[in-house]
């Protein structure tokens, strides 16, 4: 069905076009309350990305970890520290135009990179399956390390995260 | 599946983590510089999940690679912000430019 | 082929889209067939959400009332039956109000916002036998994903609002959504052990048994992992007695405060539906889902999800609204204990079926238990005495 594999490619470059525009979002809009929306928006978009690239669980794990949890922790921050309906200050520092300039080169350079560089996309590798079972199999047997020290640092984390955002003195006014 | 062309999503992803490193470039507040890291280590994840799928003969690699990224993101998510909410306490600002008690 | 009568009862749906398509594929290219069948579960699905929120509002209305011991509506058509239909008509004339400071966009997009999500899950929920909507192999995660993006909209819907009410109320139902949503996935995983699969149609087929009823609930593990799960879905849809987000005595509406009209009404479909659909998920995994004998499949599985949400219902209609260090502190203190010695009980004993293995679970589910609730003494307040001026 050549109609539909048309669709489905525009289709992607479609969302990724979407990223984009809800990327730059994210770095423009001066109320960070409508940024978090974009980060969140754009998160999402790359879960379909994912599902494209045929990595349907990490597409899901994207979903429960950056828009679930990441995401509604900045905007728990925005509330505690920006004012209701107050204008914001100014967002961004004096650097705009240095940075656009730099980046601007940063990218030519690696896009030129990119286009050049001969990769050893393989056909075996184009049609390798990966399962849910696999990822897991992995997961418990070759990167049982890795795997074991996440865990610990989540741990050290939370209890990290606690300490600091702690009250010292509880007659302190907040 | 769709076969798209690996250059395309890579440079896809170069300029979405472009756009990222320009949020953590200009952005006053730290809040803004937050999300906008966080949208970098998103544009690496594309590419670890991308060259994984195209290249690698084991595509679990890059994956598992990824699942780490989206860890290690979310703590930091959770720390950083643990710190901004303590400064914000202290201080009463979230502008990164206003602390500048330790600048010589 | 000669099958049995109730073979084709079973497959009513099931034939009758097969039929529709075989029709459509005489005439129109393939693509044309596959777009149509996107379509046609689409516009069931999108039909369906909508009606069973109507009539979940009506079913509601009257099991609380006959708890309370009154009526409810039975004025509109028979046994009130067009009562929802007159309230959709209400709804829809009623006048928009947008508060003068609130934020135009994100107070509009919100309630549009929250209604995708409550639908995506309906694809992954198997009605009845090859009736789920779309096959995902990871399906049981599509649906905790999906249901995590829910708290996005309120948080949209109560900072747009710019009152302090909806504000309050929207920063209680991320704590609370968050804090839920932690024990409900881990409640899920002894499902998951037991079938080997994430996704909903195998977890399903994984509990055939002699008459259909080899359900995971019939395990130790097993019905602690549901009464767990059921729990944590009252309290993800924000039903009482984990109504804190929308508590009228103190927040007015919680973060729909400031919405009229077809907004609101869009909030609270997106609340039913959610409710139906975690019943429908909770059915699928400890109950058999569409599993069962004599009736039809389809039949089997809203039978078991109505009774899940009359349970819901039963609910609203018994207990007192919690407090928020005890709502925090259930779910941290004592579902996430359990839940964790849950599945380390299902790694122990799920393949062993032999009766010591069940009573040695169940002492040790017996104990922590004991011991978790001995641990959670609820702090009481010393009692304060104001002496009255002479």
């Amino acid at each position: 069905m050549p109609i539909l594999e048309i669709a489905a490619k525009f289709g992607t470059y479609a969302v990724m076009a979407v990223i984009l525009i809800f990327a730059l979002g994210v770095v423009t809009f001066r109320n960070l309350f409508h940024c978090a929306l974009c980060l969140a928006a754009a998160l999402i978009g790359t879960a379909v990305i994912y599902v494209v690239l045929q990595a349907e669980y990490l597409a899901a794990i994207q979903i429960l970890l950056y828009v679930g949890a990441v995401v509604t922790l900045i905007i728990f921050a925005i509330m505690l520290t920006e004012h209701l309906a107050g204008k914001t200050a100014r967002q961004n520092n004096s650097q705009s135009l240095l940075a656009i300039v730099g980046l601007l080169g940063f990218v030519t350079l690696l896009a030129t990179l990119i286009l050049k560089t001969p990769w050893p996309v393989t056909p075996t590798a184009l049609q390798a399956k990966n399962s849910v079972m696999g990822l897991g199999k992995a997961l418990m047997g070759t990167y049982v390390f890795p795997f074991e020290v996440i865990s610990i640092i989540l741990i050290a984390a939370l209890i990290g995260t606690v300490v600091i955002a702690k009250k010292d003195a509880p007659e302190e006014p907040l | 599946m769709i076969v798209l062309p690996l250059s395309h999503i890579l440079i896809f992803s170069l300029v979405l983590f472009a756009i990222g490193v320009y949020g953590a470039l200009v952005r006053r507040n730290i809040i803004g510089i937050l999300i906008s890291i966080e949208l970098m280590l998103n544009a690496a994840n594309i590419n670890l999940i991308a060259f994984s799928k195209y290249t690698s003969l084991s595509p679990e690699t890059g994956q598992i690679f990824a699942l780490f990224v989206i860890a290690i993101a979310a703590t930091a998510a959770a720390v950083g912000l643990a710190i901004v909410l303590a400064l914000y306490r202290v201080r009463k600002t979230v502008q990164a430019d206003e602390v500048n008690l330790l600048k010589w | 082929m000669i099958r049995s009568w109730e073979f084709y009862v079973d497959m009513i749906f099931v034939t009758a889209k097969a039929w529709i398509l075989s029709l459509l594929g005489r005439f129109l290219p393939d693509w044309i067939v596959v777009l149509a069948s996107i379509t046609i579960s689409g516009v069931v699905i999108l039909c369906l959400g909508p009606v069973i929120m109507m009539y979940l509002t009506l079913l509601e209305r009257k099991v609380i009332g006959r708890i309370q011991n009154r009526y409810g509506p039975n004025r509109v058509g028979k046994w009130g039956l067009l009562q929802p239909i007159a309230d959709g008509i209400k709804m829809f004339t009623k006048e928009d109000i947008v508060p003068a400071n609130a934020d135009k966009i994100v107070h509009l997009l919100a309630p549009i916002v929250i209604v995708v999500p409550a639908l995506m899950i309906f694809l992954v929920v198997p009605f009845g036998e090859r009736m789920t909507a779309v096959n995902l192999n990871i399906g049981l995660l599509f649906f905790i994903a999906v249901s995590s993006v829910t708290i996005l909209p309120i948080f949209m819907g109560s900072w747009a609002s710019r009152n302090k009410y909806s504000l309050l109320g929207g920063m209680r139902t991320a704590a609370q959504m968050i804090s839920y949503e932690i024990p409900m996935t881990l409640a899920v995983v002894p499902a998951i052990m037991m079938s080997q699969s994430l996704s909903t149609n195998t977890i399903v087929l994984a509990q055939t048994g002699d008459f259909d009823l080899h359900w995971f609930i019939f395990t130790p593990w097993g019905i602690v992992g549901f009464i767990i799960f059921f729990l944590c879905a009252t309290a993800e849809c924000n039903r009482p007695p984990f109504d804190l987000p929308e508590a009228e005595s103190e927040l007015v509406a919680g973060f729909h405060t400031e919405y009229s009209g077809m907004k609101f009404a869009l909030f609270y479909m997106a609340e039913y539906m959610n409710a139906f659909t975690l019943c429908g998920i909770a059915a699928t995994l400890f109950l058999g889902g569409w599993q069962g004998p004599f009736l039809p499949s389809w039949l089997w599985f809203f039978g078991k999800t109505f009774l899940l949400i009359c349970v819901m219902i039963w609910f609203r209609g018994t207990f007192p609204r919690f407090r928020v260090d005890h709502l925090m502190g259930f779910a941290w203190k004592f579902l996430l204990p359990l839940t964790l010695i849950n599945i380390l009980l299902t790694a122990l004993w799920q393949f062993t079926s032999n009766l010591t293995a069940w009573l040695w679970s169940i002492l040790i589910l017996g104990i922590s238990l004991w011991i978790l609730v001995k641990l959670n003494r609820t702090f009481v307040p010393e009692k304060r005495h104001y002496p009255l001026e002479s």
